[in-house]
């Protein structure tokens, strides 16, 4: 007897799966922050151009080969060619990779979330220093919320060299994040299929309610208009395209094998076409609509900044010239400042390595992205909201589904082809296999949690899945339209959905997509040659700022062995089922 | 006599001078904001607003050091601006119009600076003694951090659901497992042979393994009965 591929209860599920998967983190920390670089409303227009020609029929082949052949990931590429069983396998190793990675986010999402039932909330304000005379001086260097990230959360040590002890805290927000994700993969789709609802619902509900509370901010129209104002000349920056190509490219998440794993548990006549444009459109919008909101927060926390500076320079001048209350105000600033410097002059220049020029665009200018926004920036905008505590366990609620929707993902792309193997799948039971995987990733997720974690973090972040996950869409393209053969692949889409792909979908396979693909290989390639050194962000506390610094050897050969390790699975696979073949071959005609 | 009178005030005059200017030895600079803290509420900072200053500041010395006898006459402010911002000095009558040493004012003051602001409706940052440094509270701690109860209970909460989840998964298993034995005991047997449709077994659909058809079966009372 059979044993029947477990399935999802209903389309919807699979739908949901996917948009918990790409929908993540990225359409919220990346997206505005590319969008205010690159010519605000007019990066909209290489975003969807890139979207129609490498986004859209990219996705439409992963869940197509997923669903044809009904395995994930090794097992698909392996009955497209046996040569191609390394794909599978580079996929596996570099969605280890970013497992290994991400749920420290998740981690630090939990963290945040548990501090955010306190009155006052704890990155409002610096601590005392240890005689209470004023406030600690790492802090009143910086910002509370830069403290509260770099030095109670992180407690960040100055260099990569220097890497300290796991931070026990952190290290339990970890083992937290783990057993959920556990949790939640326990029974394959069983148990997925219904904790997608959630994880892809939520953060929409969240995203309105900031929407609502956005625009109502005080200054959150500056946002808004310093965003949406396009400046078409960044059209023609090739550095825009190559951006809005390469969002499009990771905000789906193809080729990690996730989109096999996801749609290998389909029912074969499910109409994956129209759920590959759904799942794109619906990945895009959101990028839309989370920047719509970040920028009304930004302008939201930049008017606040704008204002604060203009308060503490009218109390700098009425304070040192005794003036009365009420007597400079912001319209007035610069003329009393004028008249202040004609008829004491030599007070006024005592005074003016103080005095600072406020400017709302310099506040505005500020583009962060990253953690830095996540973590920083949006603490930052909600300590000065009303009630801010509720608005800090919705947003780090948001921030946890998002996480923890593509950690499901990417598990399910390590789980699937090992549940898969008979090897494995027979001897252990699935929720053996999972608590393996978790507890792995667990304990290899330590490093991310010592006083140097966050500096490890960025490496992985930036270099695990980068140039390999091109090189493995590339090939994935290549073998499905030549070797694999278009036409095959279009008699199965008709066997499977009742309709052959029309001719867009065959052009951008064949042609377009790989194209753009090599093109953006080629492009950080010579980046990566031409910059030459790689430097990274380290925290200084004495001046309470981000200093530039090299990589230490040992890092730049950790680097190294990320690309290495999953680009070179492709090549050395063909080579491993090259001899295989040959031996076998071989041993036949010995035995004949 | 009048002479003499004027002579007096003016020398006392010159000493207050004298004692009492910007960045003099024992005197402080007091600044309020008394718009900022009160906005439509403020008050007018005028002469008796002033001698309730002075009336705070001798109240202070005195319960400082219960031998003080510090009159209002004492307190000297001079360089009132319109900021509202200006010097005092407190005067020591038994030792001849001396000034009193700032540490002693600074203690004073420190000890009782609730009482003062709350005189004068002002706060910390809205009354301000510059070169008096103020302690800040601290923030209050509870003895649990709060982030570990939370964690504490999200940790349970998970913890129970796995543990859930793995038990009725072995326990399905097992039923699972039994069902399987039976049915190769009966297919070694050669009694029963095993329709699957869809993967599911046939006998599992209709576990009473009748041959009556239960739809049928119930239509018998629809018949009327001869």
């Amino acid at each position: 007897m059979e044993k029947s591929r477990p399935l999802w209860d209903n389309p919807l599920q699979f739908v949901f799966a996917c948009i918990s998967y790409a929908v993540g983190l990225g359409n919220v920390w990346r997206f505005p922050y590319l969008c205010q670089m690159y010519g605000g409303g007019g990066f909209l227009i290489p975003y969807f151009i890139m979207l129609i020609i490498e986004g859209m029929p990219l996705l439409y082949l992963e869940l197509a080969v997923g669903q044809r052949m009904r395995q994930g990931s090794i097992g698909a590429w392996k009955i497209i060619s046996p040569y191609l069983c390394g794909v599978g396998i580079a996929s596996i190793v570099v969605s280890f990779f970013l497992s290994m990675y991400y749920n420290v986010i998740n981690a630090w999402a939990f963290w945040y979330l548990f501090h955010s039932f306190q009155d006052p909330l704890p990155w409002a304000t610096c601590p005392l220093n240890s005689n209470h005379t004023g406030y600690e001086e790492e802090c009143e260097k910086t910002s509370s919320t830069q403290y509260f990230w770099y030095r109670q959360t992180l407690n960040i040590s100055p260099s990569l060299e220097a890497s300290g002890s796991v931070q026990w805290e952190q290290a339990l927000c970890l083992t937290l994040a783990w057993l959920v994700v556990y949790l939640c993969i326990l029974r394959g789709t069983e148990s997925t299929g219904k904790v997608v609802y959630v994880t892809a619902s939520l953060p929409y509900c969240v995203l309105i309610v900031y929407l609502i509370r956005g625009l109502t901010l005080h200054g959150a129209v500056n946002g808004l208009v310093y965003m949406f104002t396009p400046k078409l000349e960044q059209l023609s920056n090739p550095k825009a395209w190559i951006s809005a190509a390469t969002q499009i490219f990771f905000s789906l998440g193809l080729g990690f094998g996730s989109l096999i794993a996801f749609a290998s548990y389909n029912k074969p006549s499910n109409n994956c076409e129209r759920h590959a444009i759904i799942v794109s459109l619906i990945n895009s919008t959101t990028s839309v609509f989370a920047s719509i909101v970040t920028f009304s927060i930004y302008g939201f926390k930049a008017t606040f900044n704008y204002e604060s500076c203009i308060n503490k320079m009218i109390l700098l001048l009425m304070n040192t010239f005794d003036l009365e209350e009420g007597s400079v105000t912001a319209d007035n600033l610069s003329e009393m400042k004028g008249y202040l410097m004609a008829t004491h002059p030599q007070e006024y220049a005592q005074l003016s390595p103080q005095l600072r020029n406020c400017s709302l665009e310099a506040e505005l200018d500020t583009a962060v992205q990253g953690t830095g926004l996540a973590f920083i920036v949006y603490s930052e905008a909600i300590k000065n909201m009303e009630v801010p505590q509720l608005y800090s366990v919705l947003y780090f609620f948001m921030l946890l589904m998002l996480g923890i929707g593509s950690m499901l993902g990417n598990t399910a792309a390590i789980l699937t082809p090992l549940t898969d193997s008979r090897a494995v799948a027979a001897r252990f039971p699935k929720e053996v296999i999972s608590g393996v995987v978790c507890l792995i990733n667990c304990v290899i997720g330590l490093i991310f949690t010592m006083e140097a974690g966050n500096y490890w973090f960025d490496i992985f972040n930036d270099y695990a899945a980068t140039l390999s996950l091109l090189l493995i869409v590339l090939v994935e393209a290549i073998a499905v339209c030549y070797i694999y053969g278009i036409r095959r692949f279009e008699k199965d889409l008709h066997t499977m959905i009742g309709r052959k792909p029309n001719w867009y979908w065959k052009i951008m396979w064949a042609f377009a997509s790989p194209l753009l693909i090599i093109s953006l290989f080629i492009f950080y390639l010579t980046d990566y040659i031409l910059t030459g050194k790689l430097q990274y962000q380290a925290w200084d506390a004495t001046q309470g700022q981000l200093v530039t610094m090299d990589y230490p050897g040992y890092a730049l050969a950790v680097i190294g062995l990320l690309v290495v390790a999953s680009t070179m699975c492709i090549p050395l696979g063909a080579l491993l089922t090259f001899v295989r073949k040959r031996l076998k071959r071989e041993s036949v005609s010995t035995t004949a | 006599m009048l002479r003499v009178l004027l002579l007096i005030l003016s020398v006392v005059a010159v000493g207050h001078a004298e004692l009492c200017k910007p960045d003099a030895q024992n005197a402080f600079k007091v600044r309020l904001s008394i718009k900022t803290a009160l906005g439509d509420n403020a008050y007018a900072w005028d002469a008796n607003e002033e001698y309730l200053f002075k009336a705070m500041v001798a109240f202070a010395m005195r319960r400082y050091s219960s031998k003080s006898a510090t009159q209002i006459s004492n307190v000297l402010l001079c360089n009132v601006t319109d900021r509202v911002s200006f010097w005092f000095v407190v005067t020591d009558s038994s030792k001849n119009m001396t000034a009193v040493p700032g540490s002693e004012v600074e203690a004073a003051i420190r000890m009782n600076r609730n009482r003062i602001n709350s005189a004068f409706l002002l706060s910390e940052k809205t009354l301000q003694f510059l070169r008096i440094t103020s302690t800040l509270s601290p923030p209050v701690e509870p003895s649990t951090p709060v982030w570990l109860i939370v964690f504490g209970v999200v940790l349970c909460l998970i913890v129970a659901g796995i543990i859930f989840l793995i038990v009725a998964g072995i326990q399905q298993r097992k039923k699972k497992n039994k069902e399987s034995t039976e049915r190769e005991n009966l297919e070694e047997k050669g009694e029963v042979t095993v329709t699957v449709e869809n993967g599911i077994p046939c006998e599992a659909l209709d576990l009473k393994a009748g041959h009556v058809n239960g739809v049928f079966a119930a239509d018998d009372e629809r018949f009327t009965s001869l």
